[in-house]
């Protein structure tokens, strides 16, 4: 993905061949006042864009409104998204009375539709699981049967509302990794909603925190190669995603001077 | 070695310490095995003593042996076999008519508002009167033929299914719903791979209630005025006080009601084997 950001470097506004464009859009959900305040933002075609911000601040407002969910919320603005799009949410919501390669190809028309649902599921590392029931998949095992139900349909755009907020720390970093490579292969715009800022820095192209109903900062992540928490470059653009987001990056040196303070 | 030695030291297992605070059990404790057979074989021993010992009169409850006599004897003349065909026909005629109804009324109710403005309240209201309470008006309608035999049944049957159903349906999570319109499914293909496996469930506890209501049913329109089936047989037996052969065909109602339920469980197995292994 790295490699895309060098060309993608040109401001938004020069690109017209965008994957997503919402101009000035507003949302609310009652009177008092708007969830997204005429937020604009673009996503270029194959562009990994990761969507920050604190509860409440509009990121799976912004989300469900680009996956076409926000029927019944108020507001104006323009969306345009390409035709082919994929949602993964935290949840795998997988049926859970059908087998997972049922599943993966729920809706899917194409005269191959099974083949091709093996071959994503192969992909996700799940080969040989297609008959299997959701509930015999461990959290991790399903979150990737979601994506390769998002994938088999070769999205154009990849919306993830936090798909990896339910999984332990370790399954995690191992789902990075293959989100990583699924995206380099497929090359969808991708737009994953996350907590976590560390998360957003290993993955994205592109990091937005969205504060007040509208984006607060917009910052490309320049780190060629393997990105790591010990890179100098990932340190400085995580403490000032913090600092964006309002939080004070000390959380590493306070408890050991607490537990100093206590023994 | 420790494969060696592993048997051994389970040997002496008994001999080691096993101190442990344990606390006074409050609950009813682990499931004796076959326990509700147990209270059916005490009550059948009952039967057996009290007939035996002259404790029951014959008059009012035959013997068991008696009974078991009567029934060869029903068999050898082939009037058990002809009353349960046409007893079971019935039962599963409005049965079926009732499951079909009823889930129908279920999907047009819970899939649109219309059909839920136009069809649920009714149904409400059909559920509070006794479908038993509705014979007299059904014989002015249809007289005593087999088809107001059949509608009776249908009428108590459709109830379960409907209520169940259409429950079932509307505890269907909203986010599969949403799934399913991310994925760009058509309604048909909604239907069938979301709503109707989603709904199953409660279907099927419908149709087990359904089922106990059919039969409820068929024994009130035998009974009432049929001139053949097992009702009618137990409504002559009566009438002449053979207390064995009312016994007969008591015996024939309650395998009627344990194999449809068992029938019931069977599907249930099959249709719901997802959930399974989530149980055990």
């Amino acid at each position: 993905m790295a490699s895309h950001a060098g060309q993608l470097n040109t401001h938004p506004s020069d690109r017209r061949d965008a994957a997503v464009k919402v101009t000035d859009l507003h949302r609310s959900f009652n009177e008092a006042g708007g969830v997204l305040n005429g937020l604009d933002l673009e996503i270029a075609p194959g562009e990994f864009v990761a969507l920050l911000g604190r509860s409440g601040s509009g990121k799976s407002t912004l989300l469900r409104s680009l996956a076409g969910l926000d029927r019944g919320v108020a507001g104006t603005g323009r969306i345009e998204v390409p035709e082919k799009v994929s949602v993964v949410f935290q949840d795998s919501r997988l049926l859970p009375w059908k087998r997972i390669l049922d599943n993966v190809v729920l809706g899917l028309r194409a005269g191959d539709a099974e083949e091709r649902g093996r071959q994503a599921l192969a992909e996700v590392g799940l080969a040989g699981r297609e008959k299997a029931w959701p509930h015999e998949l461990s959290g991790g095992e399903q979150q990737r049967a979601a994506l390769a139900r998002s994938l088999v349909r070769d999205p154009e755009l990849l919306l993830a509302d936090e798909p990896f907020g339910a999984l332990d720390a370790l399954t995690r970093i191992r789902m990075h990794t293959l989100l990583r490579k699924l995206c380099e292969v497929h090359e969808p715009a991708v737009l994953l909603v996350t907590h976590d800022v560390d998360e957003a820095i290993v993955l994205a192209d592109r990091v937005i925190v969205l504060d007040g109903g509208v984006v607060r900062h917009d910052a490309r992540v320049e780190i060629d190669g393997r990105r790591s928490q010990a890179d100098p470059v990932f340190a400085r653009l995580r403490s000032q995603l913090l600092n964006e987001l309002g939080v004070e990056d000390d959380h590493d040196s306070a408890p050991r001077h607490v537990a100093r303070a206590a023994s | 070695m420790t494969t060696l030695t592993a048997p051994y030291r389970r040997a002496i297992s008994s001999e080691t310490e096993d101190v442990r605070p344990l606390r006074r059990r409050l609950g009813p404790g682990k499931p004796i095995r076959f326990g509700s057979l147990i209270g059916i074989a005490v009550l059948l021993l009952a039967w057996i003593v009290g007939s035996a010992t002259g404790l029951l009169d014959e008059r009012n409850l035959s013997a068991p042996w008696t009974v078991i006599a009567t029934g060869e004897t029903l068999i050898e003349n082939g009037r058990l076999q002809e009353s349960l065909v046409t007893s079971g026909i019935r039962a599963a005629l409005g049965l079926g008519l009732g499951v079909v109804v009823g889930l129908v009324l279920a999907l047009v109710s819970g899939l649109s508002r219309i059909g839920e403005t136009l069809i649920d309240g009714p149904v409400q209201v059909k559920r509070s009167i006794p479908t038993l309470a509705l014979i007299p008006l059904l014989l002015l309608w249809f007289g005593i033929g087999e088809p107001f035999k059949i509608l009776t049944i249908a009428l108590a049957v459709f109830v379960p299914i409907y209520i169940h159903t259409h429950n079932g349906l509307r505890t269907i999570e909203g986010r599969y719903a949403e799934l399913a319109e991310t994925l760009g499914v058509t309604r048909g293909e909604f239907i069938r791979h979301v709503v109707l496996p989603g709904a199953m469930p409660g279907f099927l506890l419908g149709l087990r209630f359904a089922v106990t209501s059919s039969l409820l049913a068929l024994v009130v329109v035998e009974v009432i005025n049929a001139t053949s089936g097992i009702g009618h047989m137990i409504t002559l037996a009566s009438n002449y006080g053979q207390t064995d052969v009312i016994v007969v065909g008591l015996v024939v109602y309650a395998l009627l009601g344990v194999t449809a339920d068992a029938v019931v469980r069977l599907i249930e197995r099959k249709a719901l084997s997802w959930r399974r292994t989530l149980a055990s």
